[in-house]
């Protein structure tokens, strides 16, 4: 590779081919250029003093949003519609600095239909506001995909419901910490028992302002445990909801059953510390990556419509649901095969990175058949439709039914399995203790009785679990491993089986080596090989004219590139041939995958560049490691060609299995599981996707996590795949501190036990201890994981 | 001391009108987005000149003409 390449002015990549220089700036391409022109002469180019290399490489996207043409498709996007106003929230991938968050709220400036855009950068979304005669919804998205912010609209956002954002933790929140804090200021004069008259005076009056401070608190900021304990009880679970809930209604009941006769000041201090300390802790849990979606099918990629020919081979929108066997279809350059089908062009590179991960497309000729999911990647071909959307091969696993089952609800928590003990240790304690004070002293049973619930109601274990997870989730976040919720951390902890997807899992799409096979070229054959490949824009040519040395920029007599074969070139009477073996005239061989571009010299076959994917870097040390304390195997839908360079790199005995079909994956886990092991799956491609949900955890391995993923339970940066096993020891560590803070707040029960049994709980001392007790269990919980997440690479 | 009665209203009025203040304002979506306005506010300086360069120069809107009709 050079070193001394040229950045591009607009977004920062290496200018490979040679630069573009246009205003005394160096662009990449044209459509940088473009980009960088359109910002200048609008006066725009604050963009790049804000951040050098702010843009995105504008992709081609020509008819890409004809169907927003269509007003059915275009009503069921747009979140408002007027005669004269439209208001949509677009997804747009490219969002990643904050030039672009300026540059999308200054769109009005790029066209005056614009009349409002708003940019939420954590959900990389961009809600505009715009005057349709002056702009159509069309209009609006080439414009953007022109300035390098091409919208992602799919067919998701076509299904979707539109949903409201669920904000009640916060309401319920709001509400205990405003009952907490007054009710604190009033109970404060109790707290001292000064006895003096104007306290003494107003007693009844502050005691009712608590009562009535303390009705929100339990009926809705806390009604989440009730509901829960409930339903617990209902279905024969003890959860931690139990004793919670049991701590909540006693603490109310007692308390107002004091106050409606006067005896003592209750317990709402304490009564709504609880709920509040018990909601900032759902709070900090409910860390999530709203930037990403862990939810993902299908739906996600596909497009909301395509190009039909009709009968008199016009071209029509047509919604993807739409299409019937037997229709055809244009599919364009980039765009993808929503149905299986036939190949009716005469060629076509297919590209199913989506589906297996395997980056270099795939050639098909006419007659071929062609999946759902694939990318056409040269040009545009014509396709005949075999089935509908939801028959195709690749859609069809989404009718497994483990997609329609919630996996978290099978799954008992830590937590929730100490609160069944829990909860019958505090009974028995406090049935105990009241029979005994039966005997001593009958008018303190109920006292006596009540108390003991109320001490022992475990705040500070439900707040251990809370805290340690979500502060692990959010370093995890740090270190890119994005996890849908805490509670893949407790799961992660007990895996005992791992299992890999070869390609794009293990592999990467990101460098391949190269390697020639063959005649050697002679140095003149290089140098017009290499000036044939600078023309050509093709990704292979590409990678191979980076890996040539330096020659001297030559101009060629002749060049030709044919699409979907090859490039050739001719210099002073010599040529040069470079693509598929056809092409350079050269019979192949059956060989493996392997992508190989083949070269002639004056019509004599010289060899073959072979690319081969290469394999993370780690992969043998995290398997190594991994290997130790749990079973590994690898599951790949490629066949067996890489065998033997995957038995040398991975640990011995490791089993290999190939060929195997979507489904075959999923079963493959489900039997793991029936012989009771929990599974990790490691996957990245559609074809993973029953896999991933099947398995305990489903991690989805990513080169660019806001690109593409199926549905899992948390998503890995591909360049952290090495530090894997750190991530699975650091959830151990985890589980380990939850289990310790167990321990302090048992601890802390006994305390508060002993004065419950001996019948001297004052208000005081609850509102003390609880309080003391979750903030230290809080305190430490954070701490212990901040040390982890320290150690972490 | 009857005057505790007015203290005790005026200060439940105080924290009802905050909590009625953090209820709107969680309505109305603030804290959905906490990041975006924490760099948007940083733009506001450099907004005001152009928006005026803009409105004073009618060559803009033709140029924006010229380069919608441009194709990448």
């Amino acid at each position: 590779m050079f070193k001394n390449m040229t950045k591009c002015y607009h977004c920062g990549d290496d200018c490979i081919t040679s630069a573009i220089v246009f205003d005394d700036k160096n662009f990449c391409c044209n459509g940088c250029k473009t980009v960088y022109e359109i910002f200048d002469t609008n006066d725009l180019s604050y963009y790049y003093d804000l951040q050098s290399g702010a843009g995105t490489t504008p992709l081609a996207f020509e008819g890409k949003y004809d169907f927003l043409d269509s007003e059915n498709i275009a009503q069921r996007l747009t979140e408002f519609d007027d005669t004269t106003i439209q208001i949509v929230n677009l997804y747009i991938p490219g969002i990643h600095c904050s030039s672009c968050i300026w540059m999308l709220e200054n769109l009005n400036k790029l066209h005056p239909g614009v009349m409002h855009s708003q940019v939420d950068f954590p959900k990389k979304t961009v809600r505009i506001t715009f005057k349709k005669e002056h702009i159509t919804f069309k209009e609006l998205a080439m414009l953007l995909a022109r300035i390098g912010y091409a919208p992602n609209i799919t067919l998701d956002d076509y299904d979707k419901v539109k949903s409201t954002t669920d904000r009640s933790l916060l309401y319920k929140l709001g509400v205990a910490g405003f009952a907490f804090g007054n009710i604190m200021f009033l109970s404060f004069p109790e707290y001292f028992e000064t006895g003096e008259f104007w306290l003494e005076q107003y007693k009844g009056l502050f005691r009712w302002l608590m009562f009535a401070f303390s009705l929100p608190v339990v009926f809705y900021a806390g009604s989440d445990y009730l509901i829960s304990a409930y339903k617990g009880l209902r279905s024969g679970l003890l959860n931690i909801d139990v004793p919670i809930a049991l701590g909540i209604l006693v603490l109310f009941l007692r308390s107002s059953f004091e106050i409606f006769f006067a005896l003592g000041s209750g317990f709402f201090d304490s009564l709504t510390g609880l709920i509040f300390f018990l909601l900032v802790g759902k709070f900090f849990q409910q860390k999530t990556y709203s930037f990403l979606s862990f939810e993902r099918d299908y739906k996600s990629y596909f497009p909301i419509a395509v190009t039909r020919l009709n009968k008199k081979r016009k071209e029509e929108t047509v919604q993807v649901y739409e299409i019937k066997s037997g229709d055809r279809l244009l599919i364009r350059n980039e765009e993808l095969i929503p149905v299986d089908g036939i190949l009716i062009s005469s060629k076509a590179q297919i590209d199913y990175s989506f589906v297996t991960g395997e980056s270099e497309p795939v050639q098909k000729i006419s007659g071929d058949n062609i999946f759902a999911g694939g990318r056409q990647c040269h040009g545009a071909m014509e396709m005949e439709a075999l089935k509908s959307v939801s028959q195709s091969y690749l859609t069809q696993l989404w009718s497994n039914s483990v997609f329609h089952k919630e996996k978290t609800t099978i799954f008992q928590t830590l937590t929730d399995s100490i609160g069944k003990r829990f909860t019958l240790a505090v009974l028995t304690i406090a049935v105990i203790a009241a029979s005994f004070w039966i005997v001593q002293d009958s008018s303190k049973v109920l006292n006596v009785f009540t108390a003991v619930l109320i001490i022992a109601c475990p705040c500070a274990i439900a707040l251990a679990a809370p805290f340690t997870l979500g502060n692990m989730l959010r370093i995890f976040g740090r270190k890119k491993l994005y996890l849908k919720d805490s509670g893949i951390i407790e799961q992660l902890a007990q895996i005992d089986t791992a299992i890999f997807d070869k390609t794009g899992t293990i592999t990467t799409a990101e460098s391949s080596s190269i390697t020639y096979e063959g005649m050697e070229l002679s140095s003149q054959e290089e140098s017009l090989l290499k000036n044939t490949l600078r023309a050509s824009n093709h990704p292979l040519s590409r990678s191979l004219y980076a890996l040539l040395k330096e020659h001297n920029i030559e101009t060629l007599d002749d060049y030709k590139e044919f699409t979907g074969e090859g490039v050739y070139g001719v210099k002073d009477k010599s040529d040069v041939k470079v693509g598929s073996a056809d092409f350079v005239g050269h019979q192949q061989q059956s060989d493996y995958n392997n992508t190989s571009v083949h070269i002639s010299a004056n019509d004599s076959y010289k060899g073959r560049f072979v690319f081969r994917n290469n394999y993370r870097e780690g992969v043998s040390e995290v398997f190594k490691s991994m290997g130790r304390y749990m079973d590994i195997a690898v599951l790949s839908g490629d066949n067996a060609g890489e065998k033997t360079r995957l038995e040398k790199l991975l640990p011995k005995l490791t089993p290999l299995y190939f060929n195997q079909k979507p489904t075959d994956k999923l079963e493959f886990i489900k039997e793991l599981q029936a012989n009771d092991k929990k599974v990790l799956m490691v996957g990245d491609g559609l074809n993973d996707a029953g896999a991933l949900a099947q398995s305990d955890v489903g991690l989805a391995i990513s080169e660019n996590i806001n690109v593409f993923s199926p549905a899992c339970d948390g998503i890995l940066d591909a360049s952290k795949f090495k530090h894997l096993n750190n991530y699975i020891l650091a959830s151990k560590s985890a589980i380990k501190i939850i289990k310790l803070c167990f321990v302090f707040s048992l601890m802390y029960n006994l305390v508060g036990l002993y004065f419950a049994v001996t019948g001297q709980l004052e208000p005081v001392i609850a509102a003390i201890l609880m309080p003391m007790s979750s903030i230290s269990i809080v305190a430490f919980a954070t701490l212990a994981t901040n040390v982890i997440g320290k150690k972490l690479k | 001391m009857s005057v505790i009665y007015i203290l005790l209203t005026i200060s439940i009025v105080v924290a009802l009108v905050f909590f009625a203040a953090f209820i709107i304002s969680v309505r109305s979506g603030q804290y959905d987005d906490s990041y975006t306005p924490s760099v948007r506010m940083l733009f506001e300086d450099e907004l005001v000149k152009s928006t005026t360069i803009n409105n004073s120069d009618p060559n803009i809107k033709k140029s924006i003409q010229l380069n919608k009709k441009q194709k990448l």
